[in-house]
C-alpha cells in the first residue's frame, strides 16, 4: 500500500485502477491517485478520438511513463463524447491530479447500471491494500 | 562436461530402440525429390590448399567496376571515401548492440544521434529512428505505422515502387490482412505511364505509397497525389534515393508524412544479400508510431551534454508484444558508415555527386535514343535510371552485352511480364564516358545484328 492513497467515496472503481463518476447522464473516467503513483511521472496518453466506441473492460488507450507503458481499460460501454485534450501537452496533470483535472474520457453510457458492477471505495481500498 | 551432444554408443542405442539402420532412414518418409543430395567435399584441406582453392573461385567472378556495368535498381554503386571504411573498423563500434543500460555506450549512442539528425536533415523531416533493417522493410514499417496512426487497413501502392520492396510489403504485413490495391504501370505511346493511382484512394485508405525517383527513375510532381491522399485522411509514404536528395525536393517538402529509403547507395559497398541499412524519418506527431530505437540528447545532473535512449515505452523491451515493432532489427553499424559519408560529402559533395549522376544518365540515355531500335521509355526528368525498349527481350540483350564485356541493365521482365523488352539502365558518379560509349556501340551491334 501506498501511504495517504486517495481513494474518494463517491467513485466507482475497477481492478485495473480506472475510475468512473457519474455526471448528469455522463460518465467521467480517469485512473486512479495509487495508479498514478505505482507509473511514476506519465510522459504520454494516447486516448480515442471522440465518437469512438468504447466497451466494458476493453481497452480504450495507453498511458506511458518513464519506464512503462500500460494499456487501459473502460470501466464501461457507450460512446466517447469528449477527451482530455490538455493531456497532449500536460500529461503530468494525472499524477497531479488524478481524479480532477488529470480526467481522460467523457463517455455516454447506454446502461449506467454497469457502474454499478464496478468496486465501491470500500472494496477498492481492499484491492489495493490500503 | 563433454560438449559433445551424442556419442557413437548413444547414437546406435537410439537407432535399435527405433529399428533403424542409420539416420539418414529417418527422412525416408520425405520424397526422394525434395531430398538434399549427398554432399561430397572430399577429405579437409590444409589452410594454404584452402586459400588456394577460394583464390581460384573467386578469380572466376567478374568483379563490378573491373567491367562496364549498368546494373542498379535499388543497389548502386559510388565512390566510398578511405575515411568511410577507417572509421567503420574502430574496435569501439564493433558491436551493433546497444547494452541493456545503453546509456553507458555513449559514442554509440552519438553516432546513432548524429545519423538520425542527417536523415532529417537530409529528408526536410523532423524526427528519424536510428536505422531499420533495410529499405524494403523501413518500407513495410512504413505501411504498418500509417495503419495504426489511421485505424484503417487498406494500402494504395504505386506500381512505380520498387517490385521487391513491394514483395516484402505483402509479407511483412500479411497478418495483419490489409487491402492492397497496386496501380498499373504500362507503356503508352512509347512511355512507361502509370494508371489507376490517385483512382484507388479511398476513405478506407491508410496511406498512398509514392516513389521519388520512381523505380524507373521518372521524377514526378508528387503534388496531385499528394493532395488526393490527404484529402481521404491518409498519409503519404514516400521512398526516395538518398543520393538523388543532393539535387531534387525532399520528402517533406513534397508534403510525405513519413520518408523511407534503402541507405546503402550512402557509402555502403554493394553486397549480395547486405547487409544494407533502412532510413526512416517522419513528421513530428507519428513519432510514437515510429519504429525501433531513438537516440535522444541530454543534459545530466551537471548540465553536461549527453545522449540516451528516448521514447522507449514504444520499444519491445518495454512494451512486449504491443511495441510498435517487434521485428526492426537497427543496423547501427552500417549507419555508422552513412554517417560517415555524409559528414565527409556534405551538402556539397552531396550535390555534385547528384549531378554527376543525372549528367552521365543523361548524356547514356540521348546516345541510346538515338539508336535505330531502341527506345527510351522513361518520361523525363530522370535522376540517374531509365528504361530502355529493344526488339530484344532483355534477358536477350543483356546475354549479348554480356558476351561483349559489359553487364547491362536490370531485366524488367521477372517483375514487369509485359515489359519483358524493357532493361532498366544506371548511372552512377563511377560511370566513365568511355564505358557509356563502350555500352553504346554494344547496344548498336547487338540490335542490327539481330533479325
Amino acid at each position: 500500500m501506498t501511504r495517504g492513497t486517495s481513494v474518494p467515496d463517491e467513485l466507482r472503481y475497477t481492478a485495473e485502477h480506472e475510475w468512473a463518476r457519474l455526471d448528469g447522464d455522463v460518465v467521467v473516467v480517469g485512473i486512479t491517485d495509487f495508479a498514478q503513483d505505482q507509473l511514476g511521472d506519465v510522459v504520454f496518453v494516447q486516448l480515442p478520438k471522440p465518437g469512438a466506441r468504447v466497451e466494458i473492460g476493453a481497452e480504450f488507450g495507453v498511458i506511458e511513463s518513464v519506464k512503462s507503458a500500460s494499456d487501459l481499460f473502460s470501466p464501461l460501454s457507450g460512446e466517447v463524447i469528449e477527451v482530455n485534450t490538455s493531456l497532449d501537452e500536460q500529461p503530468e496533470l494525472v499524477n497531479d491530479s488524478p481524479y480532477d483535472a488529470g480526467w481522460m474520457l467523457r463517455i455516454r453510457s447506454e446502461s449506467p447500471a454497469q457502474l454499478d458492477t464496478l468496486m465501491d471505495s470500500t472494496a477498492y481500498r481492499r484491492h489495493i491494500g490500503a | 562436461m563433454s560438449f559433445v551432444p551424442l556419442t557413437e554408443a548413444e547414437r546406435t542405442e537410439m537407432l535399435g530402440t527405433l529399428g533403424l539402420a542409420d539416420a539418414g532412414a529417418l527422412f525416408d518418409v520425405l520424397p526422394e525429390s525434395i531430398r538434399f543430395p549427398a554432399i561430397d567435399i572430399g577429405p579437409a584441406l590444409t589452410e594454404m590448399e584452402a586459400v588456394s582453392q577460394l583464390e581460384g573461385l573467386a578469380a572466376r567472378n567478374t568483379p563490378l567496376g573491373s567491367v562496364p556495368s549498368f546494373l542498379g535498381a535499388g543497389a548502386y554503386r559510388h565512390f566510398i571515401p578511405s575515411a568511410v571504411g577507417a572509421i567503420m573498423s574502430r574496435s569501439e563500434y564493433g558491436t551493433s548492440y546497444t547494452p541493456y543500460q545503453p546509456e553507458v555506450s555513449q559514442g554509440t549512442l552519438q553516432v546513432m544521434f548524429e545519423f538520425q539528425s542527417l536523415v532529417c536533415a537530409l529528408t526536410a523531416m523532423e524526427v528519424a529512428n536510428a536505422s531499420v533493417y533495410d529499405g524494403a522493410s523501413a518500407l513495410a514499417e512504413a505501411a504498418l505505422m500509417a495503419m495504426r496512426s489511421t485505424g484503417r487497413d487498406r494500402l494504395v501502392v504505386s506500381g512505380a515502387v520498387h517490385p521487391h520492396y513491394r514483395g516484402v510489403l505483402d509479407t511483412y504485413v500479411g497478418a495483419k490482412q490489409p487491402d492492397i490495391t497496386t496501380s498499373d504501370v504500362i507503356v503508352e505511346d512509347g512511355v512507361l505511364v502509370e494508371r489507376g493511382l490517385i483512382e484507388a484512394l479511398d476513405e478506407q485508405t491508410a496511406c498512398c505509397i509514392v516513389s521519388q525517383p520512381t523505380f524507373f527513375g521518372e521524377i514526378r510532381d508528387l503534388t496531385p497525389v499528394v493532395e488526393a491522399a490527404h484529402r481521404v485522411g491518409a498519409l503519404v509514404v514516400e521512398v526516395y534515393n538518398p543520393t538523388s536528395l543532393g539535387i531534387l525536393k525532399p520528402p517533406g517538402e513534397s508534403g510525405a508524412d513519413i520518408a523511407v529509403a534503402e541507405g546503402q547507395a550512402l557509402g555502403i559497398p554493394l553486397s549480395y544479400g547486405g547487409p544494407y541499412v533502412g532510413l526512416m524519418s517522419c513528421r513530428r506527431e507519428l513519432v510514437r508510431q515510429l519504429p525501433g530505437r531513438i537516440a535522444g540528447e541530454a543534459r545530466d545532473a551537471q548540465g553536461r551534454r549527453g545522449f540516451v535512449l528516448t521514447l522507449q515505452a514504444r520499444e519491445q523491451h518495454i512494451r512486449r508484444e504491443k511495441a510498435t515493432s517487434n521485428i526492426c532489427t537497427s543496423q547501427t553499424w552500417i549507419s555508422l558508415g552513412v554517417t560517415a559519408y555524409l559528414a565527409l560529402l556534405g551538402p556539397e559533395g552531396l550535390r555534385s555527386v547528384g549531378n554527376a549522376c543525372h549528367e552521365t544518365a543523361r548524356y547514356a540515355a540521348d546516345r541510346l535514343a538515338a539508336i535505330p531500335g531502341v527506345a527510351v521509355v522513361t518520361p523525363r526528368p530522370f535522376f540517374h535510371e531509365f528504361a530502355i525498349r529493344t526488339l530484344l527481350s532483355a534477358s536477350e540483350l543483356n546475354r549479348r552485352l554480356l558476351e561483349r564485356g559489359i553487364i547491362g541493365g536490370f531485366d524488367l521482365g521477372p517483375s514487369y511480364p509485359h515489359l519483358a523488352d524493357v532493361s532498366l539502365l544506371c548511372c552512377t558518379e563511377l560511370t566513365s564516358p568511355a564505358a557509356v560509349d563502350a555500352l553504346v556501340e554494344s547496344v548498336r551491334d547487338v540490335v542490327r545484328s539481330s533479325p
